[in-house]
């Protein structure tokens, strides 16, 4: 068979090509560009804060109370104080996000009044957080009178992180393929058993994932639990949760006053001492640490809980 | 073709469930028309028709999967025998109508849980708790499903790991496990090569002397080799309902003819 020429203008073709290429590799150095300044400028930050606090991350950092010797002074009452504000935080934004974002996918009717719910929770998730600390304020510590305590600021960090929890509930219900809800009811399944059964677990990795990202966002938060009132200067812990005697568990360090991480790290910036800016970059790495653990946690817990999950 | 050579009188044949003057909408919008078709108790029924003649609209109204979305509604009835229930009277919970009836999806769907688990759902929320029971139950249906063979050693891994046949072999075995007195299929070996393609075929021919099948196909020639009873649809309407040798080879309509010989336009 005789080789037919090709019709078609390879030159022209090849010429596109190259000149495609050209703009790809301009494109991949503009971008490693970016990513590289955005790297390098948090990399001199931690290293900075690391020359800066690591001397000072003893034993004793972690077991002294705040001290006006920059030496003796440590972080107890703080991580202390972040640990069960936390703790308080996720008890209460947990349940009632999860809960909300249940009911709105999988019972709410689709209506005028729902849409309204909807726009409004996406835009709580916007709300600057010192406009929950002022809410907490007037209705917590004034109105209810529960003071300046643990149990008001994780309340506080509950509602900021309320919306974040929802939406992300309510992302992994609908990442549920249809087919797999309709074969629940098809077996005679009632709406109940379909969530219990299928809906929550299955969308279980998402909604930890979610309550983590929003539990790391509330660590960090200042300003909220500025202004209900935390204490900058604190030598107690709140008390035990457990007691020897009868009825053995308490709720006394609910109503504790309290400080915290992002509090005391403010507190030392704010004095002209250098050993004091030493103590501030070490609880400022203490705090990096505990998000990374937290979004490690995030991470490792979704990889582990997705495996399972393929549709 | 299964039907004898001399076809039984068809009022002397048992009818297991029954659509009488059904329709169904969409919102404002009529996806069924009038529908009157019969199910013979114990023989395969398959529906075909064009794509969007409304087939799974009618399949959903048996098991009340319309009823999990706003705006549907039935006019009518679809009546179940022996016990004569309308299935579609709003007195009739749905719950309890798909307690009765079992369906097979178009797509293999199973639960990202173990096989087990999967075939043992539907008795589970019948309430079964005894592990011996469940177990025996379960193997049963995935006997009856010709699937117990290729998973007896590994019933606790996950069903996502079965091949696409296999999921859908697990699919059907899940619907048998509670027993429906109805199963409906929606083109189920749509989404499968012609291997599994051939061995769901076999089951849903083996599986007729057990349960009553209505089951909606695009594919010609699989509604021929595996049915009783063949119902052309075109519009959201009933054109044509007979054994299924005649309808492929003696339509009635010059409709049902042409959409049968490729010659639909
Ligand atoms: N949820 C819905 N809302 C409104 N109209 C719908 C809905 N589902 C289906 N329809 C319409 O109803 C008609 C029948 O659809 P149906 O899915 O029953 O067709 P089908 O015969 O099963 O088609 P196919 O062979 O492609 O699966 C179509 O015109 C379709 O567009
Ligand atoms: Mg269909």
């Amino acid at each position: 068979m005789p080789k037919q020429r090709s019709t078609r203008d390879l030159s022209l073709i090849r010429r596109l090509i190259r000149s495609g290429k050209r703009n790809e590799t301009l494109f991949i150095a503009t971008g490693l560009a970016a990513l590289a300044l955005a790297v390098l400028t948090f990399l001199a930050l931690f290293i900075d804060m690391l020359i800066d606090g690591s001397p000072r991350l003893t034993a004793e950092f972690f077991s002294n109370y705040a001290s006006r010797k920059a030496e003796k002074a440590g972080i107890l009452a703080a991580w202390v104080g972040t640990f069960t504000v936390m703790l308080v935080t996720a008890a209460v934004a947990v349940p009632l996000g999860v809960m909300s974002g249940i009911y709105l996918e999988e019972y709410a009717p689709k209506n005028r009044f729902t849409d309204l719910i909807e726009i409004n929770i996406n835009n709580l998730a916007g709300v600057p957080s010192i406009v929950y600390g002022l809410l907490a304020l007037g209705m917590f510590v004034h109105t209810f009178g529960m003071g300046a305590s643990v149990a008001t600021a994780g309340l506080t960090l509950a509602l900021l992180i309320l919306p974040v929890v929802i939406v992300a509930t309510r992302e992994s219900i609908r990442a549920i393929p249809g087919s797999i809800r309709e074969a629940a009811y098809a077996l005679g399944a009632t709406r109940w058993q379909t969530v219990q059964h299928h809906v929550l677990p299955y969308s279980m990795p998402g909604i930890l994932t979610g309550v983590i990202i929003g539990l790391s966002r509330a660590i960090g938060e200042t300003a909220p639990i500025v202004i209900i009132g935390a204490v900058t200067f604190i030598a107690f812990l709140p008390g035990s949760p457990v007691q020897s005697a009868p009825p053995f568990i308490s709720f006394d360090w609910l109503s504790a006053p309290f400080t915290a991480m992002p509090i005391q790290i403010f507190n030392w910036t704010s004095r002209p001492d250098a050993a004091f800016q030493a103590n501030a970059s070490a609880a400022a790495l203490v705090l990096v640490a505990m998000t990374v653990v937290m979004n490690g946690l995030a991470i490792w817990l979704r990889y582990r809980l997705r495996r399972n999950i393929k549709w | 073709m299964n039907a004898p050579e001399a076809k039984p009188d068809l009022d002397s044949l048992p009818i297991k469930a029954e659509a009488k003057q059904l329709n169904f909408y969409y919102g404002a919008k009529q996806a069924l028309k009038q529908i009157d078709l019969p199910i013979y108790d114990n023989k395969v029924t398959a529906l075909i028709g064009p794509s969007g003649c409304g087939k799974s609209t009618f399949l959903r109204c048996f098991n009340r999967m319309h009823d999990l979305y706003p705006g549907n509604r039935y006019e009518g009835e679809i009546r179940l025998y022996p016990d004569d229930v309308n299935l579609l009277a709003s007195a009739v919970d749905p719950i309890e109508v798909r307690m009765r009836l079992s369906m097979v999806f178009q797509k293999p769907n199973p639960f990202p849980k173990s096989i087990f688990e999967n075939v043992a759902y539907g008795l589970r929320v019948r309430g079964l708790k005894n592990r011996t029971e469940l177990e025996d139950r379960v193997e049963q249906a995935l006997r009856d499903a010709a699937l117990f063979g290729e998973v007896q050693d590994r019933l606790q891994d996950l069903a996502s790991n079965l091949s696409g046949g296999q999921q859908q072999r697990l699919c059907i075995a899940r619907a048998l496990a509670s027993e429906p007195e109805l199963l409906l299929f929606d083109e189920p070996t749509s989404a499968l090569d012609p291997i599994a393609t051939g061995s769901i075929e076999e089951l849903i021919h083996a599986l007729r002397d057990k349960v009553t099948i209505l089951i909606v196909t695009h594919n010609m020639q699989q509604a021929a080799r595996v049915s009783d009873f063949t119902a052309y649809m075109y519009l959201g309407e009933l054109i044509e309902f007979g054994w299924t040798d005649d309808v492929f080879f003696r339509p009635k309509q010059k409709q049902t003819e042409d959409y049968i010989t490729g010659r639909f336009g």
